[in-house]
């Protein structure tokens, strides 16, 4: 059973779709279940690859 | 060997952690650490470097996410390695079933035990929607090259 825009649904009812993006930014996998033309759930996991750095060293510059 | 000029790797930490104020700062209620929240951002928003605070403009909103985000797990302190501290939550960031229909591309980072919310850091990924369902945002590697904030 997973939860659906009409609350519990059984999961074998339904059709799956899943989609991955991989770049240098993240690695992401998304999870959908249709029924008809209707997606009923959606959840999407983002593993983020690399934070934020802020550059301070002598040039005092900032960078990704 | 001759002296170096260099932001001492120390301070970088410390700053990170509220040990210094050049200019006036604030009475801290206690010595405990701040409680952090992570917020979602819309496509359409505009976050970005010169944010200060919380904004809700351009947040995301649906069943079950509640404005402002949800609090970020702080079990681990910022480091330092080599010439660099960093510092990552140490637990996945989680809005647990809700319906986020317009599409959101960004989460910022924020202070919530400051009066003013003050702004950590913007984050980006694709571009998502979440019908029902849960968003996890999984963190890097906490170390000197990936961890989420790195002063270098």
């Amino acid at each position: 059973m997973i939860t659906t825009t009409r609350g519990l649904m059984d999961e074998s009812l339904l059709k799956r779709v899943d989609s991955v993006v991989d770049n240098d930014n993240e690695h992401t996998t998304a999870v959908e279940y249709w029924d008809g033309d209707e997606c009923v759930h959606r959840s999407v996991h983002v593993h983020l690859k690399r934070g934020i750095a802020f550059g301070v060293g002598e040039a005092g510059g900032v960078n990704a | 060997m001759p002296n170096t000029q260099a932001m001492c790797t120390q301070f970088k930490a410390d700053a990170m952690n509220g040990l210094h104020a050049f200019g006036p700062s604030v009475i801290r209620g206690a010595t405990t650490k701040d409680a952090y929240k992570a917020a979602l951002y819309l496509v359409s928003a505009t976050r970005n470097a010169a944010d200060t605070v919380y904004n809700s403009t351009g947040e995301v909103s649906g069943a079950n996410y509640v404005a402002g985000g949800v609090a970020v797990t702080t079990a681990v302190a910022p480091s330092v390695s080599g010439t660099t501290a960093f510092f990552t939550p140490s637990a996945s960031i989680v809005y647990t079933t809700v319906t986020l229909a317009t599409a959101f591309d960004a989460v910022l980072l924020y202070n919530d035990t400051s009066a003013t919310k003050l702004a950590v850091s913007v984050h980006t990924f694709g571009s998502q929607t979440v019908t029902a369902g849960t968003f996890t945002l999984t963190m890097p590697v906490n170390d000197s090259s990936n961890a989420l904030v790195r002063i270098a």
